[in-house]
């Protein structure tokens, strides 16, 4: 799998498809895509990446551990469904706010936020998983 | 009764629970003397109860509560009469003394703040247990009592034999409590009602229901394990492996009593049946007597006062189901005699232990010098325990034996076996009381002596009560024994009895069993070796049974586990497929609804079966694979062309996932499969791939019917409707899938990002554990564990 022109690629390769996940993240509700999609999109990024150049400098990339990533993506997904707390509006209740930005109207949602979360845990599960079975298979 | 009340109520039936919490930290500032703070709980509690008697002596009930769960009609609430009160005065009362002694027996114990705050939760179980209205709360308090016994019991928790006693005590008195809860729904839903009080009022003929019996085994399922009635009597003499305090109040005067309690709370609603007055009689009786001579075998005095206590219970759930007025009087007035002369002479064998260093009879005497006025307390409650005057044991005995001698068989039956009885335990009585006092001195600590105070108030101040509760019998009738036999009963009742007993047939019953219990004691020795050689001829009692039970579970449940959960991940996966199987084909051939013939879709266009061309493809190379690799990398070949086929029928999110999934999967399978170091090709016998291969076309099959009869029904367009219509409108998004993973079942994604997460976690220490060199794993074979 270590080939030169792998291994060349994959970095910009990697980086590539994890602004697409991104993309593909944020234009989840009203086009095709989505939190879950999105997630598994930057997993995989970040599993070619691991296949061509070895598992650490994943890690480093990464910086976070993935679980602590998947982690802060259900508390933020939680977090999400509890801020209705403060418009008495039963859990889980989206929230829509429109912030006048340079003329432009910025959309914040509480779907959005959620959906975030989302894309956090799928990317934090799937890469440790994908992550600790390379470093197995390299040690 | 008016707010201040109520909530000071509330307060009061918290406070030990509060107590317990501050407990070790008190022990750690005052050390032993403890004993002195804490007892002020116990105290107010006490005189919080104690300030309800003359309302309870008008003959009213003082009922209170507040709303625990609306929504199901449960309620933190209390419903005090009188059988309620005179439950909570001795378990506060006795538990002043209790606290006050459990310092004196305890001092310097490393662990005497945990112990106050075991006994003080005990404590607040028990009080809640017997003024708790609402079923739920009822039985809440039940299960409490068992574990802080539990606790207890098990307090020497470094010696095995008190671990024993304590697991037993809880497996016994806690399964009685699920017996009881069965009962109590069943009460609930044959009368719809929750609260005891209300039972009591309602004029529901629980008796004439057809549950009736069913209900009534249940709840003296319940009540025999709490009051150790034969034969699951065992777990009581074993609980003595706790400290004496502990044994002094749970297993005299209080926690074996709710079992009591419970007959007694419910003789008015299912008491007066033949069932109730032939079942309850019986197994009183036969506990009274097996008690007896178990006691007289022993020499231990805890384990003969143990004995006793069990034979009392068995009296007191005689008399309660005898059916006669008089016999419920009895069992009133000889629950509070007992209360207090068996709460004083375990006190006093507490002593003896503390002080002289053993609780065996034959190896202490002569302490009558050494000991004055723990000697004092000891005769004046053995007296009350054999049932002479002047002390408040005396009128109980009278009113036992006026409440059984009745015309008849049955009743002369019952009254011989309550004059052997008596007689018996005026034997133990006395051997507890004297032979540790009187004879050649003798002992195995060098001075003993009467000890600190705290040790020996508590028997002193019971045995007074013992005389002042006789001499002032018309005072104890009106605020206790009336409100008390009246609850029980379920009607006015009276009780007149004083130290001056009128001349009859009860008082000639005492007399016989006064001559037939000095000629037992002149004679104990003897009995007890002949009870010896009885017991070693038998050789095997219920508690050797018990072991024998939890053995056979134990085993029983590792040959069931081998069955079910082989660990083969092979059985798992067949056993999985050929269920799923059946699950589809059964009901579909059973009802006759297999799907009708497909017609061959003729407008497929020339694209369309390409790419369904290359997803058979696709499983072709999957079976005909020569490597694992090449195998699940041909299986995504299958995966994309589905994927394909999604994108091509308008669903691109789906698609998308589809795709992704895929990949990681082909990746993932790989890393997995290099791991495992799996020889790379298939290496199953001939019989086993026919085995398989028939099982996964049964699958198929299955699952082809299934998806044709799903086409083929009318398809609901209900909900697909909804979230088009709504989908923008009221949440803001354009992309339906999305919109209801996100917002319409949002809460459903939620849960599933957590099992997500769980998953990985799992997944990763699974992995993680196997880095480690192998760590043998237990087999948990019991056999091989009793073999260590």
């Amino acid at each position: 799998m270590r080939t030169l022109i792998f291994r060349t690629v994959a970095p910009y390769l990697t980086s590539l498809i994890v602004v697409f996940s991104v993309f593909v993240l944020l234009r989840g509700h009203n086009e095709p895509g989505g939190g879950f999609i999105g997630g598994l999109i930057a997993a995989s990024a970040f599993a070619i990446y691991g296949i061509a150049c070895g598992v650490s400098p994943v890690r480093r990339a990464l910086y976070f551990h993935p679980m602590g990533i998947a982690g802060a993506g259900l508390t933020l997904g939680s977090l999400a469904g509890l801020l209705s707390v403060f418009e008495r509006v039963p859990f889980m209740t989206g929230l829509w706010y429109y912030v006048p930005i340079f003329g432009q109207e910025l959309v914040l949602s509480t779907v959005l936020l959620f959906d975030i979360g989302v894309y956090f845990v799928v990317l934090g599960s799937i890469t440790s998983i994908a992550l600790a079975l390379e470093e197995r298979s390299n040690d | 009764m008016d707010a201040t009340t109520h909530s000071t109520t509330l307060i009061v039936l918290l406070l030990p629970f509060i107590a317990a919490v501050f407990a070790p930290a008190l022990t750690r500032i005052f050390k032993h003397n403890t004993a002195w703070v804490l007892a002020i709980v116990p105290a107010v509690v006490f005189w919080h109860f104690f300030t309800f008697l003359p309302e309870i002596e008008r003959g009213e009930v003082v009922t209170g509560g507040y709303q625990w769960i609306p929504a199901y009609r449960v309620n933190f609430s209390w419903f005090i009469d009188g059988l309620s009160l005179t439950f909570a005065l001795l378990i506060s009362g006795i538990g002043v003394l209790i606290v006050m002694y459990s310092g004196g027996y305890l001092k310097k114990h490393p662990q005497l703040g945990r112990f106050y705050s075991f006994i003080l939760m005990f404590m607040g179980s028990m009080l809640g247990l017997v003024v708790a209205d609402s079923f739920l709360m009822f039985f809440v308090f039940w299960e409490l009592t068992s574990i802080t016994s539990f606790l207890l019991i098990g307090f020497d928790h470094k010696r095995e034999v008190s671990r024993r006693a304590a697991l037993q005590a809880l497996v016994v008195t806690g399964g009685g409590g699920l017996f009881l809860l069965a009962g109590m729904l069943l009460i609930w839903n044959v009368t719809g009602i929750t609260e005891l009080s209300l039972l009591l009022r309602a004029d529901v003929a629980l008796v004439d229901s057809p549950y009736y019996i069913a209900i009534l085994v249940l709840v003296l399922g319940g009540a025999f394990t709490k009051s150790a009635q034969f034969p699951l009597h065992f777990w009581l003499p074993n609980a003595m492996e706790a400290p004496t305090p502990v044994s002094a109040y749970l297993h005299s005067a209080t926690m074996v009593k709710a079992g009591v309690y419970l007959l007694m709370r419910m003789n008015p609603v299912l008491g007066d049946t033949a069932a109730w007055e032939t079942v309850l009689p019986l197994f009183g009786g036969t506990t009274l007597i097996v008690g007896t001579l178990l006691a007289v075998r022993q020499t231990d005095m805890k384990l003969m006062l143990a004995y006793t206590t069990v034979s009392s219970l068995g009296l007191l759930v005689m008399l309660t189901g005898f059916g006669y007025e008089k016999a419920i009087e009895a069992a009133v007035l000889y629950l509070v005699a007992h209360s207090m002369f068996k709460g004083a002479l375990f006190m006093v064998a507490g002593a003896i232990d503390h002080e002289a260093g053993t609780r065996d009879i034959n190896k202490v005497g002569g302490l009558i010098t050494a000991m004055p006025i723990v000697f004092g307390a000891a005769i004046a409650s053995a007296i009350s325990m054999a049932g002479l005057p002047p002390f408040f044991g005396f009128l109980a005995k009278e009113e036992i034996y006026a409440g059984l001698w009745h015309p008849g068989s049955w009743p002369l039956f019952f009254t011989l076996v309550a004059i052997v009885g008596n007689g018996l335990m005026f034997v133990i009585g006395f051997a507890v009381a004297l032979k540790p006092f009187l004879g050649e001195k003798k002992s195995p600590t060098e001075h003993p002596h009467d000890g600190p105070v705290l040790l020996w108030l508590g028997p002193v101040v019971l045995a007074a009560l013992s005389l002042l509760t006789a001499v002032f019998s018309g005072v104890v009738h009106r605020y206790i024994s009336d409100p008390m036999s009246t609850a029980v009963a379920g009607e006015p009742v009276e009780v007149y009895i004083s130290l001056i007993p009128p001349i009859g047939v009860p008082l000639l019953l005492s007399v016989i069993t006064i001559v037939f219990g000095v000629v037992a004691y002149r004679n104990l020795e003897r009995m007890r070796s002949a009870m010896a050689t009885v017991l070693e001829t038998i050789g095997w009692g219920p508690d050797r049974g018990f072991d024998q039970f939890i053995r056979g579970l134990v085993r029983m449940s590792f040959w069931f586990t081998q069955i079910v959960q082989p660990g083969r991940l092979e059985i798992y996966m067949k056993t999985t497929f050929i269920v799923l199987a059946l699950c589809l084909l059964v009901p579909m051939f059973v009802y006759d609804e297999l799907p009708a013939m497909p017609r061959f879709p003729h407008d497929m266009a020339l694209y369309e079966m390409v790419i369904m061309a290359i997803a058979v493809v696709g499983l072709l190379a999957v079976i005909y694979a020569k490597n694992r690799l090449t195998a699940i990398v041909s299986l995504g070949i299958q995966g994309f062309a589905v994927a394909l086929i999604f994108m091509l029928f308008g669903a691109p999110d789906l698609s998308f996932t589809q795709f992704m999934v895929e990949t990681l999967s082909v990746v993932i399978l790989a890393l997995v499969m290099t791991r495992l170091r799996l020889t790379p090709t298939d290496h199953r016998s001939v019989g086993t791939r026919v085995i398989d291969m028939s099982i996964s076309v049964v699958c198929a099959t299955a699952f082809v019917l299934l998806l044709l009869n799903v086409t083929q029904l009318p398809f609901d367009q209900t909900l697909s409707d909804f979230f088009t219509r709504y989908s923008v409108p009221i949440a803001n998004g354009g992309n339906i899938v999305n919109v209801i993973l996100v917002d319409f079942r949002g809460t459903d994604t939620w849960g599933e990002i957590a099992v997500v997460l769980v998953a990985g976690l799992a997944i990763l220490s699974l992995m993680r554990i196997r880095l480690r060199p192998a760590v043998p794993i237990a087999s948990n074979d019991p056999v091989e564990e009793e073999r260590r």
